[in-house]
């Protein structure tokens, strides 16, 4: 009797928590409603067939309960029932299955009118690519990837000189046009995903797997990565970002055609130098940094990390948390660099500073636990802290312990990396929580401490 | 069975093959150790992948903790979440689930069932359980290698599998694939045994429409084992060829953390054709047994022969046969050509057919019957129930259009631990409570039972449920922390957070059946030969716990088959399979 009782609360909970509970499909933001159509029928169908025969089976074991004087009934099988049993269910099934095939031959053919946009995954970035006004994706090929052709473009392919290049995890999409978003991956599998979107695809390496939807909603989607892809799995985010044509238009003059990255003009050391005097003040003349300034160690520093960190503070992505008492004084600082030019210059000189061990301010017998946290770090700051450029990620060894220390639990916190418009930062944000426990950003640094000046 | 005028030969045709001479080791170490009985043998593979599922167990607790508790255990870094997550699963489905069933389950019923005196290959048949340890060894070994175990998932997909990046890229991937091939091996060594002791050594009269459901779905497991685990094997040597000496199979030109790496010309996705050739078929291997098990469970305590029993053997061979054709139902996403789609969504749906029929005829057993509700048939029903939850959430998998929005979420995890986590795991529990009065002469503690029952049961369907709808939500699967993500509510933690506690619970509860099964082997009450008054041939040995050889200086004459229950005008309500036809008897044929 209690069993019956049970199967028949846990039905009708069943049934209530579907209903009453906040949790069911994102809003659509894609012309894919057939889908959601198809899953109201899936949701139907089981959920009658579920009912029923719970139902049934619990009105059962209520009726045909042990009873001493009771015999069970012999009827070794009935042709009739089950072939009528086995009638219905095929009806059923086919009422899912046909919906879905018709979806299904929908989602395989692409319209011809589909704008192709490639997006490109790697170990735990997004990247995109449009083809520029030509319409036509240049050839790549993954043995061309290196830190100076991200993007593995094929240099003598005419075709390619138009793409626009976007180095960014956040991609645009105008609204109401069709497009084929062809998916690329330089490593290992990846999945492109975006709730809202309902269609998803992996990213593989050696073919290129592609879908095709059309954005219907204007708005700012998460993009997860959906296939298992590393330790860092879970932190490999993006934005898509539905936005009507025009503004569509003015975000993608916003970045550079190939050809444009490949006329880029070095930085000038020699014209750097007197910019930096600015920086002097704080980070010493050698770029040694000044602890008592709050003011860390340059020398030594990627430049692509240097470019990046000064555009960030010119442009209020980093420096303008109110918590962030020393980035708010740096943001000024970096107003005094009047355009890319003058930033490539001054990290340009920079660079040719000479490169010397931090002195080390926290001390402390270097812990396992610093170790083992490490490793998370390593997967992309590399097992040295030397930095790797294709990860996005900068050199920690040799640099200011003190510095890294403030940097992490301003992560931890939300105080940097939280705003939109920085890249990588949501990244450390999520990576840093791995420090949630007392004194295991100390742990950590005094392991970077062992790894010494490693380039 | 003397003094019957009739023909009793009409009901039990002459055996096909002798018997066989059995080797009577002398020592304890020949009896109990080195032991060629397949029931020794038997309960030797399922201590072992109890002993390992328990380690699954608590890490899947630790995996727990940290999606509903994230940021509270220091110790759980992304590298051993991910490690936690891929041995959780690949022990939970290969070297508990079917280990168990298989090395477990089958070694103990199928010569007993089949009237046997034995598996037809002893010496193998110990062999496969050494070789099985040594695997399970080589699993052990590689949570203390540098680096520790794999973190690449239980599918091993490379090319992360083998890649900086991932943790255990080094030595634990190697071990991992090492220690699958030597299950491999090991299994292969049991399952030709399974398969030719079910077809060569059935006693006299057993014919193979008059064996109990249980052989039927341990005998096609094995057979759909035996096809599909060589998939496994090549891709598992493949990937180690590919990872130590540089070979391509499954490697196509890329870079890792920046570096061209010097792979060229392999393909991802035929690993995961090959793997999913293994995986798919493997969700069969585990629920077959189940599907037989529970057959005879529900036809025994509900005093009613099984209803539909040719149905219900053309159902499984009929969903044993699908399996091989529908395993790219876990690649609609995976970048292969979506054409597939339309082929594996028609095939995945296909065997929801025969697949329902089995609910149905279970349904329609209980039916008019006389239903006691003993702990083994409470763990019956509420297979049943969970196994008609999963059965139907995989006909939202399945179908490729509803698949691809939830395909890698939570809805996924939901699905496949319904369907093939808790389903089998509580027909394991009711065949343990219902067989361990043959194994050790002593009923298992009722009460202590029932109460393992409810809290099993509702905890798990409290674990599960709700977990589809993080799933809806597009809650990925394999994410160490969600961090901020616009597109789920904060509530989506709270059910986390319930999900964590209901699942520590029921790891939790486990310890009652534990100290069940320990308490019982010593103080239970004596069970007697046939406490459940069954009708199959292991209830009918002359000594209760069988010994070696089974059934004494005779072995049995089947005369009827294994469902003969509540038959009007018998003087019980259940008739043994050897027990021979009485002139009387109303009706005295079989279903044959």
């Amino acid at each position: 009797m209690a069993l019956a009782i049970a199967l028949v609360l846990l039905v009708v909970g069943s049934v209530l928590f579907h209903f009453l509970s906040p949790w069911w499909l994102t809003p659509i933001a894609s012309n894919w409603t057939m889908i959601d159509d198809t899953i109201a029928i899936t949701f139907w169908v089981t959920g009658f067939v579920f009912v029923t025969v719970n139902f049934f089976m619990a009105y059962v074991i209520v009726r045909y309960r042990h009873r001493e004087d009771r015999t069970a009934s012999y009827e070794p099988e009935n042709k009739k029932l089950e072939w009528w049993l086995i009638g219905l269910t095929t009806v059923g099934v086919a009422a899912m299955l046909a919906p879905g095939l018709f979806v299904w031959a929908k989602i395989v053919d692409v319209p011809e009118d589909a704008a192709v946009v490639e997006v490109i995954g790697q170990q735990w970035h997004w990247s995109y690519r449009f083809p520029g006004d030509d319409g036509v994706l240049g050839t790549v090929h993954s043995r061309l990837v290196s830190d100076d052709n991200p993007f593995g473009m094929n240099p003598d392919d005419p075709a390619g000189q138009d793409d626009v290049l976007i180095a960014s995890n956040e991609l645009h999409l105008p609204l109401d046009q069709p497009v084929k978003l062809a998916l690329r991956s330089k490593d290992v599998l990846h999945n492109f995903s975006v709730a809202q979107f309902r269609v998803k695809m992996d990213l593989v390496p050696g073919m290129v797997p592609y879908i095709w939807l059309t954005p219907t909603r204007v708005g700012r989607f998460d993009i997860l990565c959906e296939e298992l892809c590393g330790i860092a799995h879970y932190t490999m985010r993006g934005h898509v970002v539905v936005e009507p044509q025009e503004t569509f238009d003015t975000w993608l003059h916003s970045y550079p055609t190939y050809a444009e990255t490949l006329v880029s003009v070095p930085g000038n050391a020699a014209a750097g130098e007197a910019a930096y005097a600015v920086c002097a003040s704080c980070h010493g003349a050698q770029g040694q940094g000044n602890a008592a300034l709050n003011a860390p160690k340059l020398s030594g520093l990627d430049d692509w990390y240097m470019a990046r960190q000064l555009k960030y503070f010119k442009t209020g992505v980093r420096g303008a948390h109110e918590d962030d008492t020393y980035g708010r004084q740096m943001a000024p600082m970096a107003m005094t660099l009047a355009n890319d030019a003058a930033i490539n210059n001054v990290v340009a000189y920079i660079s040719t500073l000479p490169d010397k061990p931090a002195a080390l301010t926290i001390d402390q017998q270097v812990s396992q636990n610093g170790e083992r946290l490490y490793r998370s770090c390593g997967a992309c700051h590399g097992s040295n802290g030397q930095g790797i450029q294709a990860m996005n990620a900068p050199r920690l060894a040799g640099m200011d312990d003190w510095y890294l220390a403030t940097q992490l639990t301003n992560f931890k916190e939300g105080i940097r990396g939280a705003h939109a418009g920085d890249l990588y930062g949501p990244q450390m944000g999520l990576m840093a929580s791995i420090l949630a426990q007392d004194g295991a950003v100390n742990d950590m640094v005094s392991y970077l401490n062992t790894l010494g000046n490693a380039q | 069975m003397t003094g019957v005028a009739h023909d009793e030969t009409a009901y039990a045709p002459p055996s096909e093959v002798p018997e066989e001479e059995l080797y009577h080791p002398k020592t304890f170490i020949g009896k109990y150790i080195w032991s060629q009985d397949a029931k020794v043998i038997a309960i030797q593979y399922s201590l072992t992948a109890i002993g390992i599922g328990i380690v699954a167990l608590v890490l899947s607790g630790i995996m727990r903790l940290q999606l509903g508790f994230p940021d509270t255990f220091s110790f759980i870094d992304p590298s051993a979440y991910l490690q936690y997550v891929t041995m959780h699963g690949m022990i939970m489905v290969v070297y508990l689930l079917t280990a168990l069933f298989l090395g477990g389950f089958g070694n103990y019923l199928i010569p007993l069932m089949c009237g046997a005196r034995d598996m037809v290959f002893p010496y193998l048949n110990m062999l496969s359980y050494w070789v099985y340890l040594l695997a399970v060894l080589i699993l052990v070994a590689s949570f203390f290698v540098p680096g520790g175990t794999t973190g690449s998932g239980w599918t091993l997909y490379p090319p992360q599998s083998i890649l900086q990046g991932t943790p255990g890229s080094n030595w634990g991937i190697i071990l991992m694939l090492v220690s699958l091939a030597f299950f491999i091996i090991g299994f292969t060594m049991g399952g030709l045994n399974y398969i030719v002791t079910v077809l060569q050594a059935r006693a006299r009269g057993m014919t193979l429409m008059r064996l109990p459901l249980t052989v039927w779905g341990i005998f096609m497991a094995t057979i759909l084992a035996l096809l599909a685990f060589p998939a496994l094997f090549v891709s598992a040597i493949m990937m180690l060829l590919d990872h130590t000496l540089g070979t391509s199979f499954f490697m196509p030109a890329i870079m890792s953390m920046g570096e061209q790496l010097d792979y060229e010309g392999g393909s991802p996705v035929l690993f995961q054709h090959l793997f999913w050739f293994f995986g798919h078929p493997e969700v069969y291997i585990v629920a077959l047994p189940a599907f037989g098990i529970v057959s005879d469970l529900i036809s025994i305590h509900a005093r009613k022969n099984i209803f539909g029993y040719r149905m219900m053997v053309w159902a499984i061979i009929a969903i044993g046969a699908l399996s091989f054709v529908v395993w790219a139902h876990h690649m609609y996403v995976s970048g292969m050509n979506p054409l597939f789609g339309f082929f594996f969504a028609t095939t995945t749906l296909i065997i929801a057919i025969p697949t329902a029929l089995k609910v149905y005829n279970w349904v329609l057993t209980l039916w008019r019957g006389n239903i006691r509700l003993t702990v083994p048939m409470l763990f019956a029903i509420g297979f049943v129930f969970t196994f008609i939850n999963g059965g139907l959430t995989g006909l939202f998998l399945g179908n490729v259009v509803v698949d691809v929005p939830l395909s890698d979420t939570y809805f996924v995890v939901a699905h496949f631990h319904m369907v093939m986590a808790v389903s089998p795991v509580l027909v394991i529990f009711g065949a343990i409570y219902h067989w361990y009065p043959k194994i050790t002469g002593r009923m298992l503690n009722d009460t202590l039972g029932k109460f393992h029952f409810w809290a099993t049961f509702l905890g798990t369907y409290a674990i599960y449920y709700p977990m589809h709808y993080l799933g809806f939500l597009g809650v990925p699967r394999r994410y160490y922390a969600m961090g901020n993500t616009d597109f789920i509510p904060e509530s989506a933690q709270a059910v986390n957070a319930s999900i964590t506690i209901a699942a520590l619970f029921v790891g939790v509860i486990q310890l009652v059946f534990f100290y069940n099964l320990i308490v019982s082997y010593f103080r239970g009450k004596a069970s007697g030969g046939n406490p459940w008054e069954a009708t199959t041939l292991e209830w009918q040995t002359p000594d209760t716990p069988p010994k070696h050889g089974n059934f004494g200086a005779e072995l049995p004459i089947v005369y009827r088959w294994a469902y003969d229950y509540s038959v009007p005008g018998a003087d019980l309500d259940y008739i043994p399979q050897n027990q021979p036809p009485k002139q009387t008897s109303q009706r005295d044929e079989d279903a044959q």
